[in-house]
């Protein structure tokens, strides 16, 4: 198979309502993965920039654009960075989370398979930022040519010495390698990357004391951020931080590259300016919809891992700003902070959108086989949680169901969610614990549902 | 760990454990601060003696810290002027949470309550539950912390996981996986301590699977330790396993034999017969480790070839006709001894003091058993107490393995009467001929050479069967306690050697049979004793001043706590 039916294809249809800044090349026609191209666009002048300056003005920029984390948690890049611990003499590392696994999400291998060295130069730049000793792409095992790719465009990036040692003559070097990662969701939780980066398996270590910017990879600091985050960098460095910050809204700057999939016409991933557009907006308007003759039933607005909204349901408060809201799902911003609001996450950045056509108990038991899967298995609540949730989950589905099972589910979520090593815990917990709150009627009912009838359906796990 | 200089540095902190004020050494986490306010945190990942890994999450508690104000820095006060507490706002594992000045600890509220509840009953989902015939019922860990703090219910109506259930890991020990609870003490072990990293996990989540490395076995000399700190009967011994239900078994405090390190231990008895041999925890000596070889010393008390009749030429024959036809032995001619570094001080002693009414001089050996250290619990010195021997003044150099003076002096007819304690000579380089041209009298636990040739066989107590003391290598006075009764016929306790004292004396010197009497008589002629008694030995042990033979060329490498003196390399 050749390579080019593998990578990821073009969006030649962009919506005008996109800001590309990440994305401004990927799509073009004309453009494609190698140096000469990137050059030919502008490419490495920002490294060139920064080269010029201090690391710690860069650092000042990154914190001054106020850009998060695009990886799942959304922290603050430039704070991150401060935490570094410098005094220990050890060496820094920095890698870039490019294991994107969380399900629904699909932008991290369009920068990958198309723009590689717009990530590369964004690390470079962060390298030289926080004085990194060397850099690491770790990257999904599924996205082998993703891995190519990028190890092509390194080899590209050293011939021109914008890589390894001593670059563009500044003395400074760093040396920037691809590994491939283990194949597992929990690789992309930052400290199980670390592990496994380190060649052990992908155990998430325990937070305190093991905080990456103190006792990372090799227990030196190190700093981990998802690729977004990383191509971000660059393009701070082009607009000056506080330029940067004018993009989006006060503490939402940037873009996002939302992955849509489930029922829309038209799912894809869309760079939209942070704050500025509603959920309403990503699934009707850059999603062309719901299908012909379907009713929304639920959004999943960060990631499977994220809190479901039941269509219809509102959602009301006051913002930090003081201001008060009301919305539906349609008006919640696309921004970090607006699905945080209405008692979600934007995690990932990947909205799912369910329609009325499936059943929601077999939506709840398709995500919980996917955690039992994926629970590392490390710690008590999650490893057996997990896997209890999804054996429930798929009896009800086959007309096992008991009424007993709504509120099991939701006690067995609860005592997994803020006891785990890791936010895996939370990850499989918050669904079931969402799920069942908000369509207690529909699981409920999953009891009085005749039992012939359901287990006719066959329903199985991936 | 703190960057205050020394001169305010603090040893101890006060932490408040269910808003009890308690003073705690600093820098221990919260599982062991807990237990010095006499409060429990139940815990099965924890191990003092390895790395915090923090999987079980069983240990969660609720903690926090005084507040600071984040502009001023000063503490932040409550309406009472009491210091404000800012609680972490989910549970903290104690394990790896050090204790902080001032820091509160809820270990009883409703939250740390439900924790447990959840943890114990996630555990227990895809447990067997084969308690009635599982080997470690009656001290598990999972049992226990199910009556302390589970629901005593269950709400799991799934099908349970499957896993393999009687894996042969090693020569030593079985595996039964669905009882394992993926603690990873065992994994740590053999990694941190053994470092014979041959455990892993396979799989994931609630499928996970502990197994050996491929192509590898858990064979090395500690295995059996992996089977002690598993908190559940996931890893039996396989010596032990079906054997005896634990509860019934009697523990006696105990000493490895098997080299000068003197493991602390626990034999395990029933009705006089020993089932096993486990590390009993001395954080000077063995922490809570011992070797799989010590493990099945308990054998020599039924062996086969355990000698337990007296006898004269061959002839059984009763205790005190042995014994005094040693004494008559012993009063006529020029004698010698050759002691055993396997016998407790209080034997040695006695030794000495016997010797002492023989006429002239008596010399005494000891024969060396060395063999390479594994810098752990196993030292070149395979002896447990030469140091005895020396501090008691049986001997004043380090033994040797062939005994060529003594070969000699018996080829020459300069010993006419020779007292063999626990040791086969005839091993040591001494002939058969030689043997027979002596009054030999074997003082002995097992049938040898020496014993066949012997004018005089005395069977001899097992280190279970008799209570004493050892000197190990760091000069450490450990005591032994008597597991299970001698063989029939056999005089109790220390009675061969104070009867035959008393013989050699006319009666004169008479000494009680047991160490207790035998230790007022050292304290009082013994520098190194002085003010010392059997009673007062702590169960730890105790050091003594060692500065008498600092000069000897003991034959040792380093093992667990013990540097050597002079690096005088393994043998
Ligand atoms: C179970 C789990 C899976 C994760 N998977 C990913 C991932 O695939 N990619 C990613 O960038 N971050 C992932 N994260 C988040 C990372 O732990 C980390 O927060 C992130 O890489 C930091 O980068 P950022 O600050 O740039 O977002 C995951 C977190 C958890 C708890
Ligand atoms: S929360 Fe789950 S994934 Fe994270 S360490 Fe624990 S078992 Fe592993
Ligand atoms: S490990 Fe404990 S709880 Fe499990 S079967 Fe054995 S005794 Fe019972
Ligand atoms: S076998 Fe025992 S010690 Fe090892 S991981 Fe399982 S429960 Fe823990
Ligand atoms: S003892 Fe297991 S998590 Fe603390």
């Amino acid at each position: 198979m050749s390579l080019e039916t593998h990578i990821a294809r073009k969006n030649l249809a962009i919506h005008p309502k996109e800001r590309r800044i990440i994305l401004k090349h990927a799509d073009r026609p004309d453009y494609d993965a190698s140096i000469d191209c990137y050059l030919r666009n502008g490419g490495y002048d920002q490294q060139k920039k920064a080269f010029s300056m201090k690391p710690e003005e860069i650092c000042q920029e990154v914190l001054d654009a106020g850009v998060r984390g695009r990886g799942g948690a959304g922290f603050p890049a430039g704070m991150k960075w401060k935490f570094l611990d410098r005094k220990s003499g050890k060496p820094i590392y920095l890698i870039c989370n490019a294991d994107e696994s969380e399900p629904g999400t699909f932008k991290d291998r369009q920068i990958i398979h198309k723009d590689p060295h717009q990530l590369i130069e964004g690390m470079m730049i962060s390298a030289f930022a926080i004085q990194a000793a060397q850099a690491f792409i770790y990257i999904r095992e599924e996205m082998p040519y993703g891995a190519k790719i990028l190890e092509e465009a390194i080899e590209e990036a050293r011939a021109k010495n914008l890589l390894g040692d001593n670059i563009l003559g500044s003395g400074y070097s760093c040396d920037l390698v691809v590994h491939r990662g283990a194949a597992a969701y929990i690789c992309g939780e930052e400290t199980g990357l670390i592990e496994s980066l380190e060649g052990k398996r992908a155990y998430p270590r325990i937070k305190p004391p093991y905080f990456p910017a103190a006792l990372g990879l090799y227990m030196c600091p190190t700093i981990v951020n998802n690729v977004e985050t990383l191509c971000n960098v660059k393009h701070i460095i082009e607009m000056g931080g506080h330029a940067y910050a004018e993009i989006g809204k006060p503490g939402n700057t940037g873009t996002r590259i939302w992955s849509l999939s489930g029922h829309v016409r038209k799912p894809g991933y869309y760079e939209l300016e942070n704050g500025v557009h509603t959920y309403g907006d990503l699934i009707n308007e850059f999603g062309g919809g719901l299908r012909d003759g379907r009713q929304l039933q639920a959004v999943i607005p960060g990631g499977s891992s994220a809190k479901v909204w039941r269509a219809g349901e509102r959602f009301k408060g006051k913002l930090r700003s003081g201001e008060e809201f009301d919305w539906a799902i349609e008006d919640v911003p696309l921004d970090f902070d607006g699905p945080m609001a209405a008692g979600s996450m934007s995690g990932s950045g990947a909205v799912v959108v369910i329609d009325d056509s499936v059943d929601i108990v077999e939506v709840l038991a398709n995500i919980n086989a996917f955690y039992a899967h994926e629970s590392c298995g490390q710690c008590t609540p999650c490893r057996e949680g997990s896997l209890w949730m999804k054996k429930i989950t798929t009896r009800m589905a086959n007309g096992g169901a008991r009424e007993e099972d709504t509120a099991l589910l939701a006690s067995i979520g609860d005592q997994i969610a803020g006891r785990t090593i890791c936010a895996h815990g939370e990850a499989c917990a918050w669904p079931t614990q969402s799920f069942v709150a908000k369509f207690q009627d529909k699981f409920l009912d999953k009891a009085k549902q005749d039992p012939e009838q359901l287990s006719k359906r066959d329903f199985r796990m991936v | 760990m703190s960057t205050m200089s020394d001169d305010n540095k603090q040893d101890t902190v006060t932490i408040y454990v269910d808003d009890q004020p308690v003073e705690v050494p600093a820098g221990i986490n919260l599982v062991e601060a807990v237990a010095v306010a006499g409060k429990e945190v139940p815990h099965y990942c924890y191990h003092p003696k390895l790395s915090v890994v923090g999987n079980c999450r069983m240990c969660l508690v609720e903690m926090g810290t005084p507040g600071r104000d984040r502009a001023t820095g000063e503490p932040m006060l409550d309406e009472e002027g009491n210091p404000k507490i800012m609680w972490v706002p989910k549970p903290v594992i104690g394990c790896a949470t050090n204790v902080s000045p001032g820091m509160h600890v809820k270990t009883e509220s409703s939250l740390v309550k439900d924790c447990r509840e959840g943890v114990m009953e996630f555990l227990l989902v895809n447990h067997p539950l084969d308690c009635p015939i599982c080997d470690q019922a009656g001290e598990c860990r999972l049992q226990e912390f199910a009556t302390d703090y589970g629901r005593g219910y269950s709400r799991f109506v799934e099908q349970k996981n499957v896993k393999p259930k009687r894996t042969r890991i090693g020569p030593r020990v079985t595996l039964d996986d669905e009882r394992c609870i993926l603690c990873s003490r065992c994994i740590r072990f053999c990694e941190e301590v053994a470092d014979d990293p041959v455990l892993g996990f396979i799989d994931r989540g609630s499928y996970t699977t502990l197994t050996t490395f491929p192509g590898k076995e858990l064979d090395n000399n500690y295995s059996l330790n992996t089977v002690d700190i598993c908190p559940v009967g996931a890893l039996t011994s396989t010596d032990f396993r079906f054997k005896m239900r634990v509860w019934f078994l009697k523990e006696t405090p105990s000493i490895d034999t098997e080299s000068s390190v003197g493991c602390n231990t626990v034999v395990g008895s029933r009705e006089g017969t020993i089932y096993r041999i486990t590390p009993r925890r001395n954080d000077a000596v063995n922490d809570t480790w011992m070797p799989d070889s010590g493990r099945t010393l308990y054998r020599q008390v039924d062996a086969d070839d355990r000698m337990t009749q007296y006898s004269i030429e061959g002839r059984p024959c009763a205790a005190e006709e042995a014994l005094t036809l040693a004494s008559t032995y012993l009063r006529n001619g020029r004698s010698a001894i050759v002691a055993s570094g396997r016998l407790s001080v209080e034997e040695q002693y006695l030794l000495t003091r016997i010797a002492s009414h023989a006429p002239g001089e008596t010399p005494a050996w000891l024969v060396a058993r060395h063999a390479e250290g594994d810098g752990k619990l196993l030292s070149a010195d395979r002896n447990p107490n030469v140091r005895g021997a020396l501090v008691t003044g049986l001997i004043d150099r380090i033994p040797e393995a062939q005994l060529s003076q003594l070969s000699a002096a018996l080829e020459s007819g300069k010993v006419e009467n020779l007292i063999v304690v626990g040791e086969d000579i005839t091993q040591a380089g001494i002939s058969i001929d030689q043997i027979k041209k002596a009054n030999v009298v074997y003082i002995g636990a097992v049938h040898c050479d020496t014993a066949q040739y012997a004018k005089v066989e005395i069977p001899l107590l097992t280190v279970f069967e008799k209570a004493g003391s050892f000197i190990n290598q760091q000069f450490r006075v450990q005591k032994f306690a008597q597991a299970v009764p001698g063989p029939k016929g056999v005089l109790f306790g220390l009675s061969n050697f104070t009867q035959l004292l008393a013989a050699v004396s006319d009666g004169k010197d008479r000494i009680e049979p047991s160490p207790a009497a035998v230790w007022t008589e050292m304290a009082a002629a013994i520098d190194e004793f002085k003010e010392l008694s059997f009673s007062a030995i702590p169960s730890t042990g105790q050091l003594i001043p060692a500065d008498r033979f600092a000069d000897l060329p003991f034959v040792e490498g380093k093992s667990l706590h013990f540097e050597p003196r002079t690096a005088v390399a393994d043998a």
